[in-house]
């Protein structure tokens, strides 16, 4: 039977040409419109590390107390970096399983081959527990040890992309490279790892950069080679003493924290052993205000950051109501299209097609609409996306891609929503009386 | 014409009706939503920066090997470098002013701090971004000074970029002189910058000058900006450069070469990504407004294929409804109807339809407006943008229906005659 309505529904659309591209089209373009901003969507607002992302914590500190908050800021959230006090502080109490502090740096990198102008390569100071903690992969060699953190060795590890710039690649593990004037060792070339949003320091990277994630060095050798971070400082008081080691010295918050807590227990525990470190401060007269930290998980600790960015959120929506607007206007179509036969639907029914049937013939035909529909948007969905870079951030625009999940999820979409806007239609349809129909004619 | 039989006949039609109705309705609120939006994000970009843009670049470089601005040796040192390369670019033929300057507008790249009227003052009694450079700034970026006088060759002190101490005098926007002291002239009087205790006079007041970030975070004070008389010593300077006219690009490559001919331990090849190389301002503004561009497009062309979508939908359930009725028109034009009052049935048919699809549509696209005010701290909707999407839809109903309905115009009363 399936093969017969196929065939049916084949000559009714060919009977209207216009009528059925109109309906396509309304569908491809709905679907592309949604498709297309959902993939950005998609990009920004995914977990960045789903095997993980449930175990990795943010804390935050308010090492600001009230001061902190302008006259119309109720909202009571400590800050969302932290001072060099606590951060040392957090790391030498050791408590989770892995934890870094980190900030970023932007350091001038000579390349090896003369001639070459010199680069600046954006990357963070962080703890060597930083790459287990991560699943950073290695092509080459690997992260540091412990000691190395403790020594404040002068070790790196890079990216791809800095080992082909600064060593036209290759295994470069051992070889030096001259950064900010130092030399230090390279450990560790990185393989495929730039991982977008950079949700290890969303603070300093606000989330999206192209140009970030290059180059890795143990904190406290940052820190004793004076290599100033190149993200946000923020501040509620002036810096009591000038430059980098004044900066150290205060409370002003520009070092991102991310600790690895593997179960909800081991969580609570982090939790208390916070509010024990603040209360001690408080005691100690470095805080006059009870403890107030938060320990948010990655997925949280993005959405509080507002990671993903509000205009792809607005674009999605926008899209989404257009392709509401299209079903709505597939089944006004449908709907004159099939009441259109009722002529034709009565005779069936008088030949002794039953209602369901005629149902399932109509919602066929509306199927096929849909198939044709959502084959034309997959097009329109390829344009749309290698177009987006022309409207979107091309930091943003770079994540969205085709891919088969999207292609299928492009297809089904259209095939549902055809199907649903037939709904409707085709119940009308086989309400259709045969008596009434075959009299008035 | 009288209503009634219109009436009578949409009756029959409820379903096609409702739905086309709501289409009218959704495609309202969403369309007026969206030219708000682009009407937004086009008053953004078209925003003047109060500098004049044209022959304005900038160029953006890193030594390698300097010394960390921490001590007063190095400082003097980095000072020394970048008045070395400041007079390397003043001797250029084709430059015409230069300027060390911390940042430019629509950089997105800020310092910024509380300005206050009373000393160690805990909140500011005005947000403002600082600009840090020396006495050529007004003439660089072609600010309009209206009162007062610029900074003098001896006045710009110099320190490192994380020192401290606020400067005795500054040159402010109009804007922030305004917010400070709303009745009286600023000229002359004492601030105090980041609540420090240093009192800075005001010694200049500028036409306008926007603040560098183009976030939402600095748009409640995207004119308030405080020009600082103090070069600010590191290894990564910013230096903006007006070029003579028409020889931009002549002097932009001039300047590239002598700076890496001076000295070529310095980054100074082109990554807009982190803030290093030569760019013309034109380019720094494309990048500051791309995003906003690219949301006006998007927006553009979903309204574009909204009114299309709802424009074909009408032309395609009119021209079903006039196949079906064909023989009542028939009828009609036989009993005496004339081509133009079935005209204007259908016209009138379609008017009542995206009438009352326009009031739906209306109060849905104030209540979309609404939700994304709370969902995205957007701005409120002038009801302008509705009435004008109401007038754009009613338009366009009667655009979409004018075809089918000549279509019906042009049965034949002899139609009555005939038996299907």
């Amino acid at each position: 039977m399936f093969g017969y309505y196929l065939n049916l529904a084949l000559r009714s659309l060919k009977r209207n040409p216009a009528l059925t591209a109109l309906m396509i089209l309304t569908i491809a373009f709905g679907v592309a419109a949604s498709m297309t901003t959902w993939s950005v969507f998609r990009a920004v607002s995914g977990d960045p590390i789903p095997w993980k992302s449930s175990k990795l914590f943010v804390p935050q500190i308010d090492n600001w107390g009230p001061a902190g908050h302008g006259p119309k800021d109720t909202s009571n959230e400590p800050p969302d970096a932290m001072d060099y006090t606590d951060a040392v502080a957090l790391m030498r109490a050791h408590r989770a399983t892995y934890q870094s502090a980190m900030y970023q740096i932007g350091a001038p990198v000579l390349p090896q081959n003369p001639g070459q102008h010199p680069i600046t390569a954006i990357g963070e100071a962080v703890y060597g527990e930083f790459f287990p903690m991560l699943d950073v992969p290695f092509k080459y060699g690997s992260g540091w040890s412990a000691a190395d953190d403790e020594h404040r060795a002068q070790v790196a590890v890079i990216s791809s992309h800095l080992n082909d710039k600064a060593f036209g690649g290759g295994d470069s593990v051992g070889k030096t490279l001259n950064i900010d004037g130092h030399e230090y060792r390279v450990v560790g070339v990185l393989g495929d790892w730039n991982p977008q949003p950079q949700f290890y320091d969303v603070v300093n990277t606000g989330g999206f950069s192209a140009g970030g994630g290059n180059l890795f060095v143990p904190f406290n050798t940052a820190i004793a080679t004076n290599m100033i971070n190149n993200g946000n400082t923020n501040c509620v008081d002036t810096p009591k003493e000038a430059g980098f080691v004044g900066l150290q010295k205060s409370e002003c918050v520009w070092i991102a924290f991310m600790v690895q807590l593997d179960d909800a227990a081991a969580a609570q525990r982090y939790k208390q052993f916070l509010d024990n470190y603040t209360a001690e401060q408080q005691q100690a007269g470095r805080f006059n205000w009870p403890p107030n930290n938060r320990l948010r998980d990655l997925m949280a600790w993005m959405d509080y950051e507002h990671v993903v960015p509000p205009d792809t959120r607005i674009s999605l929506y926008v899209a989404l109501g257009l392709l509401l607007v299209c079903l709505v206007n597939t089944t006004g179509l449908l709907l004159a299209k099939f009441l259109r036969r009722s002529s034709e639907i009565g005779v069936r029914r008088a030949l002794g097609a039953s209602r369901r049937e005629i149902y399932t013939q109509f919602l066929i035909e509306a199927g096929m609409v849909g198939l044709a529909g959502g084959a034309l948007g997959l097009v329109l969905t390829g344009f749309g996306i290698a177009g987006i870079g022309w409207v979107l951030p091309r930091d943003i625009a770079a994540l969205a891609h085709l891919d088969v999940s999207l292609l299928i999820t492009t297809l089904v979409v259209a095939i549902v929503a055809t199907m649903l806007a037939g709904l409707y239609p085709a119940l009308r349809a086989a309400a259709v009386q045969p008596a009434w129909q075959l009299k008035s004619n | 014409m009288t209503v009634h039989p219109i009436l009578a006949a949409l009756r029959r039609h409820k379903a096609g009706v409702t739905l086309i109705t709501l289409q009218i309705a959704l495609t309202l609120a969403i369309v007026c939503n969206a030219v708000f939006i682009i009407g937004q994000r086009v008053e953004r970009v078209n925003r003047p920066t109060g500098m004049d843009e044209r022959n304005l670049f900038l160029i953006e470089q890193e030594w390698i090997g300097a010394p960390s601005a921490d001590d007063p040796a190095s400082i003097e040192k980095l000072d020394a470098m970048q008045r070395s390369d400041l007079a390397t670019l003043r001797n250029l033929p084709d430059v015409e002013s230069v300027a060390t300057i911390s940042s430019l507008p629509l950089l997105n790249s800020s310092w910024t701090g509380g300005v206050g009227l009373k000393p160690d003052q805990q909140h500011g009694t005005a947000n403002a971004a600082y600009y840090f450079g020396d006495n050529q700034m007004l003439k660089t970026l072609g600010l309009h000074l209206i009162a007062g006088r610029n900074f003098a060759a001896g006045e710009i002190s110099h320190r490192g970029s994380r020192g401290t101490g606020e400067p005795p005098i500054a040159i402010v926007t109009k804007a922030l002189a305004d917010k400070l002291f709303p009745n009286d002239s600023a000229l002359g009087k004492t601030v105090y910058l980041d609540g420090g205790a240093t009192p800075t006079t005001i010694i200049g007041v500028v036409a306008r000058m926007q603040i560098p970030a183009t976030g939402r975070w600095g748009n409640s004070f995207a004119w308030n900006s405080v020009l600082q008389p103090v070069r600010l010593d590191a290894s990564y300077t910013r230096t903006a450069l007006r070029a003579k006219p028409g020889r931009l690009n002549a002097a932009m490559r001039e300047a590239r070469k002598a700076l890496f001919d001076a000295n070529p331990m310095r980054v100074m090849e082109n990554q807009p990504d982190i803030g290093i190389g030569i760019f013309p301002f034109s380019e720094i503004r494309a990048r500051a407004y791309r995003a906003d561009i690219g949301m006006a497009i998007l927006m553009g062309v979903i309204c574009v294929i909204l009114l299309a979508v709802t424009g074909a939908g009408i032309v395609g359930l009119t021209s079903f409804w006039v196949g079906q009725r064909h023989k009542q028109i028939g009828i009609r034009r036989a009993l005496g109807a004339t081509r133009r009052d079935i005209l204007r049935y259908f016209q009138t048919e379609n008017l009542m339809i995206a009438g009352a699809g326009v009031v739906l549509g209306a109060i849905l696209a104030v209540g979309l407006n609404l939700w994304m005010m709370q969902q995205f701290a957007m701005d409120r909707m002038s009801l302008l943008y509705v009435f004008t999407g109401v007038i754009a839809l009613l338009a366009l109903g009667q655009l979409a229906v004018l075809a089918p309905a000549l279509r019906a115009a042009a049965v034949p009363p002899v139609e009555a005659t005939r038996s299907v």
